[in-house]
This record gives C-alpha cells, structure tokens and sequence, in this order.
C-alpha cells in the first residue's frame, strides 16, 4: 500500500536512530557501573516472604514504607494472624501502613539525610543500565569499610552514601581493593578478566583511571551465595511492594489480549463482509 | 402532534424501523435534526475508498480522547490535587482503589498514546497533502488541537507530583523568564507562587481537568465540521467531488456509514491490542511513558542530576538546547541565505525589497535578543510551522505519490530530524548531542523555509483523473 520509496526512507530513518542510540548508550556507561541482574523469582512466594520478613526486619529500623498496608502481605500467601505475629514488630494495626518511629530532623543530624521512603524504590531506581531490582541488587552486595566515611561505609554503586551495611552481620565485611590503570578500557577489560563487581572511576592524578574492586575481610553470618540469596529474596519482595497488582495485572492482560484478538477476527470478517462490494 | 396522524414509515440502513421505533424516530426528527446529522456526517457523508492505513489515526485519536476522558474522571474521584496529598493520592488509586492501577495506566499510556496517533495523523496530512486547498482551515483548526493537546498534557504531567513533574514544570516555566521586560512577572503569574507548589498544582489540576478538554472537544468538533464540509482527502489527492454519478454521488466515494464504521472498528481493536500490550505488560515502557524519576515525590531542595520532558516533548526541547549564543550565528547566517534567495527568485520588486529587510532585520535580531529568548521562539516556531504549511506548498500536485524526489527527499529528512531531535531530548547534554542537535535543528527548519522553492522545482508526476486503489 505505502510507496516503496517511503519504505526506503523509514529504514534509512531507523537506521539513524540505532547508530545514534548505541553511541549514546556507549557514552552512559563509561559513566556508573554495571548492575548484576537480580534474580526473576516474581512468583516465587517462599522468596517474597522471605524477603518481607528481611525487610521488617533490617530496612523497616529507619525507612517506612508509607503506602504499604501490612495486610497487603496477605497477597504473598500470609494470613492475617501470621503477619500481626511475625511481621509486625512496632505494635501497629493490620490496616495500617508501614511508618517508622524515628523522627526525621534527628535522622538528617544523624545520617546527613532522613531515610528515604522504600516503597516505590524498586522501580525509581529503574534506569536504562538495568530495573530498580537489579540496581537495589547491586547495591545492596558492593558495601565496603571505609574510615574515611562518617559511618565507616562506603558503597560501589552509590559513592559516598549515607546508609551504613546494616546487612553486615549476614554478609561480612568487605575491604576495597583499588588498582590503577592508564585508561579507562584497560581497567574495564580487567574487570572483564576478572569478573565480579568492579566500578571503573577516574584516579586522583588526571590521565589516572582507577578499578574499584572487592575483597572479603571477615566472614559474615551467611555464605556468599546464602546472602546473595537473601538480598535477592528481599530485592523480590521491594519489587512486589513497589507495584502490588503487577501479578494481577499481568494474569488479567493475557485474558485482554486474548479477547482483543479474538475481537479483532471478528471485525476483520465484519468489514471484509461489508467490503465486498466496494470496487 | 395529533395521534391519530399518520406515521411515516422511517427506513434506516438496517432496514425499515418497527411501527413504535418509527413514531418516536418522527418525533424526535420534528424537534430535532437526528436523521439529517446522522445522514450528513454518516449515512450520507462519501468519503473516497481508497483510504489506507494512515486514515485509520484520526478515528484513533477521537477514541484516545475518549479513553482520556472516561478514565480522567474516574481518576479525579480519588486524586487529591494538593503538593502535600497529590503523590500519595495516586498510590492510593494504585493500590487501594479497586481497579485503580488500570484506570491509571489507561490514563498515562493514554497521554503517549495521544501523541503518537496525532503525530502519524499529522505526517499522513503531510504524506498527501492533506492542508492543501481547500483544506487550510481543517489543518489549522487540527494545529489548535495540536497545541491544546500539549498543554493539556504538560498540565496533566504536574499533577503526580513526582520528581519529573516538578523539576519539568520548574524548567518550562522558567522559559518565560527569558522573555524581555514581562518575563520574570509572567512566569510569577504563570506558577502563582515565586515556586512551583500548591496553588501552580491547584491552577494546573483546574487547566487539566475542565478548562483545555472542554476546548479540546470543541475544537475537534470544529474539525470534523469543517472537514466534513470540504469532504476528506485521500492517498491519490484526488478531488471525488469532481466526478459525480447522476444522483449526484461522488463516482468514487462510499458512504463513512457503513463502510468506513466497520473498517474503523476493525482498525480500533488493532490498536487496544497494542495499547493493551502496554498498560498489561510494560506500563513504564522503559521509562519513556512513565519516568523512573517520577516514583519519587517531588522535592523542592532536590534537582534531579538529569531533568527530560517526556518522549513526545523532546524534539522541540532538543530546539531549545541547541540553540545556544554560538548557535545564533548560523541562525542568522540562515536567514541571511533565505533573504538573498527571495531577492534572487522574487518577481516583484516589493516582494524583493520585503523579503531582504525582513532577513536582516531577524538577522540582526539573533544578536540583540539574547540566545535563551530565540531558544523559546524557535521551540514555539518549531511548533507553529505546521501551520504555515498550506500556503509553503508550491506543488502542483498534492499526494507524495505523485510529487517528485525533491519533496520526498526533503520530507524523509525532516522525518529523520524529528526523531533524532526527539532522541537527543531525552539525553543528558553532551558535545556530540549539541552539535547534532543544531545541525538537525536547521533541516528541521529548512524543510519549512525552503519548500515554496523545492515544492515549485520539484518535478512532479500527472495526476489521474480518478482515485487508484
């Protein structure tokens, strides 16, 4: 139906856009780092409630969770009885959302800035290197000592962040391990040999280019792959509680599709019909 | 009316109506024009048959429309337009309203949706000469709702109240700052507030929510009146109402009703499919249809490192960061070039003279005004060009299927600007980005300043007396 010419033209046109878009993805990531992919374990309920018992337990201290109802919990297969004695650690009512008792003015004078708010994280910190999940999966598994910071922390992913390893007791502790390169390809090519998580950063002597890399100093409560479990398990949950009707929505859009499709044949025979005496 | 008069038997085109349904259908015809409207705009409306896919957008977008609509109202029984309540309230909607997450996503994927519908109903008036004669006032009754569209949208985009909506209110507000003299006291007016807060949400929400839909349905019926009154265009540019049969039917026209109602629908169902595809599957659609940066709620002490417009902004954005104090330069030079044409291809000696001081003038002009105020003229012009259109294009002919290589090379490069406009909108500023943005930003104006001359040189092919299928 469309003139040749202008099929031509499209292509030339997607073309364009691709070359542009690689270079400019190319650009983006000379930047940060790359993210582990959090593990998909969407459906995985044993990992949903154990992820929410991790987050009661270790994030729920200092971050709320302020448009999460408890008996929302109810859609990880819990019952209502199970989450007012397990789940429930402050003495709030079921119907309730998840606030915390720490104030947030004596939080800014003790972190630098009041915890944020965890229940949309999983897909705020979404971005074209990878989904909020894979980046709170990352995150969460790159803490390292540093006394050069006030909470003796530091982080991989996010630099300089205010947030202590409150996981430390799980995973153990880390130590950074820096080692200097030339350029920036030759360190990210090292870090490929290497494998593992590594950020790539510029050195303090300009023309300096710095692998950031980590080394277990003691051994934590869990082993390496028990706690890469359990943050991804608590990473499953973040990601249920950022948009609760995602299962629903996805189980319901099947049914839409299906019916759209269906729907479609029908009218297709209907103005096939109609158009047969069109010349 | 008596009772005992006689009734006409009404015979519609699902056959002749029972005795009551004719009675009432009477009585309604004496009081009102149902049946002359539904035979003028459905019945009775000869729309040409060689319509093709590009014909189903404008069906498309009055259903997008009303989708925006149905589910609008349903959102604003629950969302609270407060700076203190309004990101809450749509997590609520998200979360504890029964069926909220749809009518939420239906909404947002709506709105890029819109876009997309009216951006290829556009480029298929462009395709085939949909603006030419006697068409003008339907294009620019159609750019009105083109603009109206944006700003409904950018007033829609504040209502979240996440970090983007904030932060890109801020930065497009703070546009008219630019603007010499009024500027910082239009934009004061503008926000109602020295920031963006509650009473610009307040103001936004009533724009939103009554002010621009109701001058959106006015001017779309605006729009089908008037095209309805011209009669459509189609792939071949073709006038049909040139050829009539004897009862005085176009030889090549079919009636919308029910011809292109069955087609239409058929053509709707395709698109909730995809549409559908989306709200289900990837209501985020990667972070162009719902940014990331919007799941946080707006913090007035906290720029967000890298502040977009959503996708179907960018392309005038990129316009306005391109042009920078440098960037003037080739502006000016540009239109320099563009007086001298006029000089050397004008007839008349007005027409010469007119041409040339108005080039130097503006050119003059590029170094007087600050370079942030041509930002914002060339990001309205880039807008407002549409609407020069019928009267830029020279051709003789109307369908690119029979203009020549000039106008479909110049129509594939404008194309190509557009989209890489719209990319680069979306990235963080970078050297590359600029420069490309600039250059694109030139074709993207060439393509309008220099179509009176490509459009008359282009060698065209005749045009048949009757419509091709």
């Amino acid at each position: 139906m469309l003139n040749p010419l202008l099929n031509g033209c499209a292509r030339v046109a997607a073309g364009a856009v691709l070359a542009v878009a690689s270079a400019a993805s190319a650009g983006a990531a000379e930047g940060g780092m790359a993210l582990d992919r959090a593990p998909a374990k969407a459906s995985d309920v044993v990992s949903l409630q154990n992820g929410a018992r991790v987050f009661v337990n270790y994030c729920l201290n200092c971050h709320a969770a302020s448009f999460m109802r408890y008996n929302r919990l109810q859609d990880l297969g819990l019952t209502e009885p199970q989450i007012r004695d397990n789940l429930i650690l402050t003495g709030a009512k079921i119907g309730e959302v998840m606030k915390v008792a720490m104030d947030r003015k004596e939080a800014r004078a003790w972190f630098g800035v009041a915890p944020p708010d965890l229940t949309l994280s999983a897909r705020a910190r979404s971005s074209h290197a990878g989904s909020g999940s894979d980046w709170i999966y990352t995150y969460l598994r790159t803490f390292y000592r540093d006394p050069a910071r006030p909470t003796g922390w530091n982080n991989l992913v996010y630099p300089n962040v205010a947030m202590p390893h409150v996981l430390w007791q799980l995973s153990g502790e880390f130590d950074a391990v820096d080692q200097t390169f030339k350029s920036h390809a030759e360190a990210a090519s090292a870090l490929r040999q290497q494998g593992g998580l590594g950020r790539v950063e510029a050195g303090i002597t300009p023309g300096e280019w710095v692998l950031k890399t980590l080394k277990q100093a003691t051994p934590g409560m869990l082993s390496a792959l028990e706690y890469d479990r359990t943050v991804a398990d608590l990473v499953n949950y973040m990601a249920f509680m950022a948009e609760p009707a995602r299962a629903q929505r996805e189980k319901i859009g099947v049914f839409v599709l299906l019916y759209l499709g269906l729907l479609f044949v029908l009218a297709w025979l209907l103005k096939k019909e109609y158009w047969r005496d069109v010349h | 009316m008596a009772a005992t008069d006689k009734q006409p038997v009404v015979v519609t085109s699902a056959g002749p109506l029972n005795a009551p349904a004719s009675a009432l259908l009477t009585w309604v015809d004496q009081r009102f024009p149902l049946m002359a409207l539904w035979k003028d705009h459905l019945a009775e409306y000869y729309a040409p048959k060689n319509f093709n896919i590009f014909y189903f957008f404008g069906a498309l977008a009055m259903l997008v429309l009303v989708n925006q609509i149905v589910t609008g109202i349903f959102l604003t029984m629950h969302y609270k337009p407060s700076a203190t309540e309004a990101f809450a309230s749509v997590e609520y909607i998200m979360r504890e309203v029964w069926g909220g997450w749809l009518i939420r996503y239906m909404h947002s994927t709506g709105a890029s949706a819109f876009f997309i519908v009216v951006y290829l109903h556009m480029l298929r008036g462009m395709l085939y000469g949909s603006y030419r004669k006697p068409r003008e006032l339907v294009w620019l009754i159609g750019m009105a709702i083109f603009l109206c569209l944006m700003a409904e949208a950018f007033f829609g985009y504040l209502l979240p109240w996440g970090q983007m909506s904030f932060w890109g209110a801020q930065v497009i507000i703070n546009l008219f700052d630019a603007l010499p003299l009024i500027g910082p006291t239009l934009s004061t007016w503008v926000r109602g507030d020295f920031v963006v807060g509650d009473a610009t949400l307040n103001r936004f929400f009533a724009l939103h929510v009554i002010a621009l839909p109701l001058l959106l349905v006015g001017l779309v019926a605006a729009h089908i009146i008037a095209l309805h009154e011209v009669g459509s265009n189609n792939p071949d540019g073709v006038e049909i109402k040139a050829k009539k049969d004897a009862a005085g039917r176009p030889l090549d026209g079919i009636p919308f009703h029910p011809y292109y109602t069955v087609k239409d629908a058929m053509g709707a169902v395709f698109f909730l499919f995809f549409f559908a595809v989306v709200i289900f599957f990837m209501p985020e659609m990667g972070g162009y249809f719902l940014e990331y940066n919007n799941f946080i709620q707006a913090d007035p002490l906290k720029t967000p490192a890298h502040i977009a417009p959503v996708w179907y902004f960018t392309p005038y954005y990129s316009i306005l960061r391109a042009t920078t104090e440098e960037f003037t330069w080739m502006l000016a030079a540009g239109t320099l070039a563009l007086g001298g044409l006029i000089w050397f291809t004008a007839k008349q000696q007005t027409v010469k003279l007119a041409g040339v001081a108005g080039a130097v003038i503006i050119a003059a002009a590029f170094f007087l005004i600050k370079a942030k105020v041509w930002g914002v003229l060339l990001m309205g012009g880039g807008v407002l060009a549409f609407a020069l259109l019928p009267w830029l294009d020279q051709s003789p002919v109307k369908s690119i299927r029979y203009k020549g290589a000039l106008y479909k090379t110049a129509l594939t490069v404008f194309l190509v600007s557009f989209v890489v406009l719209g990319f680069y909108g979306t990235q963080p500023v970078t050297e590359l980005g600029t420069r490309l943005s600039q250059l694109f930003t030139l074709l993207y104006f060439a393509f309008f300043a220099l179509m009176p001359w490509y459009s008359k040189m282009d060698k065209t092919k005749p045009v048949p007396e009757r419509v091709t299928c």
